[in-house]
């Protein structure tokens, strides 16, 4: 397959075109940065829903669940950590935040095995009928959520040592945009890793292109599907646990708030593709921040102009996989 | 005559005959039959929703694409009126403006999504309008000069609107009139079509019909039909606002009440919006009741409490999909 690099060079561009806009530099490396972390906290949620369109064909609009879930999990463990999160030291807010991540994206992957067991299994190859389960499933967990953690908006305190900003220059990066890029590159590194250089990458790829083939040569796709499903199920409750973080609150409305800007972003990379969603995540995330601090009244709709414009270029997104 | 009026699309079922009568004659003597201002209310809204449904239903049931923007449409009704009776005074002329430029931008816009995405798989469809729907619905929050925001709009009606009466009888008398319109649509050669479409798209179109054509205009079709029911609504109110229009919520209502009235069959809209909105505002009392006597008994309660009456119709509307793919009336008429 040839290389197609030309929407790799969208990122740059977007950040370079912005900087005469706003003006000055350090202004510009603070929107940037917060830019990048929230288009990789964005990815991590996005990541999986668009994995499992590309190998199963299942578009899940209850995907914002396992965003909301992992989110209450993180904040069920952090609330019962007060004392670690006080402490100011960079390990101690670390024994805090890993059993949280941990419970966020074991708690979110269960429901996930959950749901593709029970709910979405029977109605595999039938798009009208997964859309409206779905869309089912979002309605009863979120009311679910409800039922567990009682229907008030849960703050969330950020642990001490990753709250207050670097001084580089004359700009100031909040610390914990450092630690979600970090996190973001890691987890897109790994995803690629596993992708490209391992066996059950070699066959989620081969199954994305050719299920029936994949299944011939005597693999059990189904066993690959769940467990793709259930991944992406682990990552949207890190993506959800980081973004409360982010938020510093936790609703179970925020799943459903986030997935419109995650449809764009699946939209935006082309439906089944992995890179193409790191990609239009972060230009979601940049326009966001730039457009945030250039014209608020336009903020919210720039993920939609966004996606128009990268739809009337390329009209399935920026890498379609075969068979969208 | 009677056949004639129902496009001899008969309820085909006593039980489901016995029901829309029912209905029928409750929401025609509910001013007297049932006083108060609460019961009022919700019969006018039993018969704006049933409009509003029986035109989704148009494009889930009988054409087979899932549509997020309804609400959009629902809102742009709602709005049209409700900017024109603000800016203009509360006279007839306004009062017409207000429709007509409301149903105009409606036709555009789903003209506009329909040629550009209908084209492509189901999916696609139901994201972009998705999104389209949550571009609209920040567009109404920020243009706060024009839609007042959060707070939205409130306005005066013409002289012979003002009575309640009259207002509940001519928001029942439009919403019936359309509702049988719509069912003349879907028992028309038109509404064979779009069944044909929705049962095997690749055949209708080997034989001739070109499809993305007739999704287009059941889309628009649609449209229009929650156009209506958003004046409606707003008539009714006397309000216009983004919660009672526009939000996402109103758009899960919907798809409930199609899901579990019957999708593909008009009369499913009726049972369905008549249904929830009854539980939406009678259910809550029972499960208060139910949720009391179950005191002590741990988690029950929860699942009970009064606010979560949704997690039961969301429960129904899963169990409708895969057992009941043609809802209540599909149920009834199968017997």
């Amino acid at each position: 397959m040839k290389a197609d690099w030309l929407p790799l060079a969208l990122v740059p561009l977007l950040a370079l075109a912005a900087l005469p806009l706003v003006g000055s530099v350090p202004t510009w490396v603070t929107l940037t940065v917060a830019g990048l972390a929230m288009g990789m906290m964005i990815f991590m949620m996005a990541s999986g829903l668009t994995l499992v369109f590309g190998l199963m064909d299942v578009l899940n609009f209850a995907h914002g669940i396992f965003i909301s879930v992992g989110a209450y999990g993180a904040a069920t463990v952090l609330t019962r950590m007060r004392p670690q999160m006080e402490a100011g030291s960079l390990a101690a807010d670390l024994s805090a935040m890993i059993p949280a991540v941990l419970a966020a994206i074991a708690l979110a992957g269960l429901l996930g095995w959950f749901f593709e067991r029970v709910l979405i299994r029977p109605v595999y190859g039938d798009h009208l009928k997964q859309i409206l389960i779905t869309m089912g499933g979002l309605i009863v967990f979120e009311q679910l959520i409800h039922v567990v953690w009682g229907a008030d908006m849960i703050p969330l305190p950020r642990p001490s040592a990753i709250t207050g900003s670097f001084i580089l220059g004359e700009a100031a990066i909040e610390r914990y945009r450092v630690l979600a890029v970090i996190v973001g590159l890691a987890v897109f590194a790994a995803m690629w890793l596993l992708l490209n250089r391992t066996r059950i990458g070699l066959l989620v790829r081969a199954g994305v292109e050719n299920p029936e083939m994949v299944e011939s040569l005597g693999y059990r796709i189904r066993r690959l599907f769940v467990g793709v499903f259930v991944a992406g199920s682990g990552l949207a409750g890190l993506g959800g646990a980081m973004w409360a973080m982010y938020q510093e609150q936790v609703t179970a409305q925020m799943g459903g708030q986030v997935l419109v800007m995650i449809f764009i972003v699946v939209i935006i990379g082309g439906l089944g593709s992995v890179g193409g969603c790191f990609l239009g995540a972060l230009l979601v995330g940049l326009m966001a921040n730039y457009t945030g601090y250039l014209a608020p009244k336009l903020a919210l709709g720039s993920n939609i102009l966004l996606m128009v414009l990268v739809l009337l270029w390329r009209p399935r997104g920026l890498f379609p996989i075969g068979k969208a | 005559m009677l056949a004639r009026l129902l496009s001899n699309d008969t309820p085909r079922s006593p039980v489901l005959a016995v029901l829309l009568v029912a209905i029928l004659v409750a929401l025609a003597l509910a001013p007297f039959v049932f006083p108060g201002t609460k019961s009022l209310n919700v019969a006018a809204k039993v018969a704006v929703f049933v409009l509003l449904v029986a035109s989704y239903d148009l494009l889930l049931g009988y054409t087979g694409i899932v549509s997020f923007a309804h609400t959009m449409f629902f809102g742009i009704g709602g709005y049209g009126v409700g900017i024109a009776m603000a800016k203009l005074g509360s006279g007839w002329g306004a009062l017409a403006l207000g429709i007509v430029a409301a149903l105009l931008a409606s036709l555009a816009i789903a003209l506009a999504i329909g040629l550009l995405s209908l084209r492509v798989r189901a999916i696609f469809f139901a994201m972009i309008t998705l999104a389209v729907a949550a571009f609209f619905q920040i567009l109404a929050s920020q243009l706060s000069a024009f839609t007042g925001g959060e707070d939205g709009l409130t306005f005066r009606l013409p002289e012979l609107l003002r009575d309640r009466l009259t207002a509940y009888y001519a928001v029942l008398g439009v919403a019936l009139a359309l509702f049988l319109v719509l069912l003349r649509v879907v028992n028309s050669p038109f509404g064979r079509v779009l069944l044909s479409i929705r049962e095997n798209e690749f055949r209708s179109e080997a034989l001739g019909y070109r499809i993305v054509t007739y999704r287009t205009v059941a889309n628009c079709l649609a449209a229009l039909g929650a156009t209506v029911a958003g004046v409606l609504y707003a008539v009714w109110l006397r309000y216009t606002g983004p919660d009672t229009t526009l939000s996402f919520n109103i758009m899960i209502d919907i798809l409930l009440m199609v899901v579990i009235g019957g999708m593909g069959t008009m009369y499913g809209a009726v049972i369905g919006a008549a249904l929830f909105v009854v539980a939406q505002n009678y259910l809550q009392d029972l499960m208060r009741l139910a949720s009391g006597a179950t005191q002590g008994i741990p988690l029950l309660p929860g699942l009970l409490h009064p606010d979560r009456w949704l997690l039961w119709l969301g429960v129904l509307f899963i169990l409708c999909v895969y057992y009941f793919p043609a809802g209540i009336v599909g149920k009834l008429r199968s017997r």
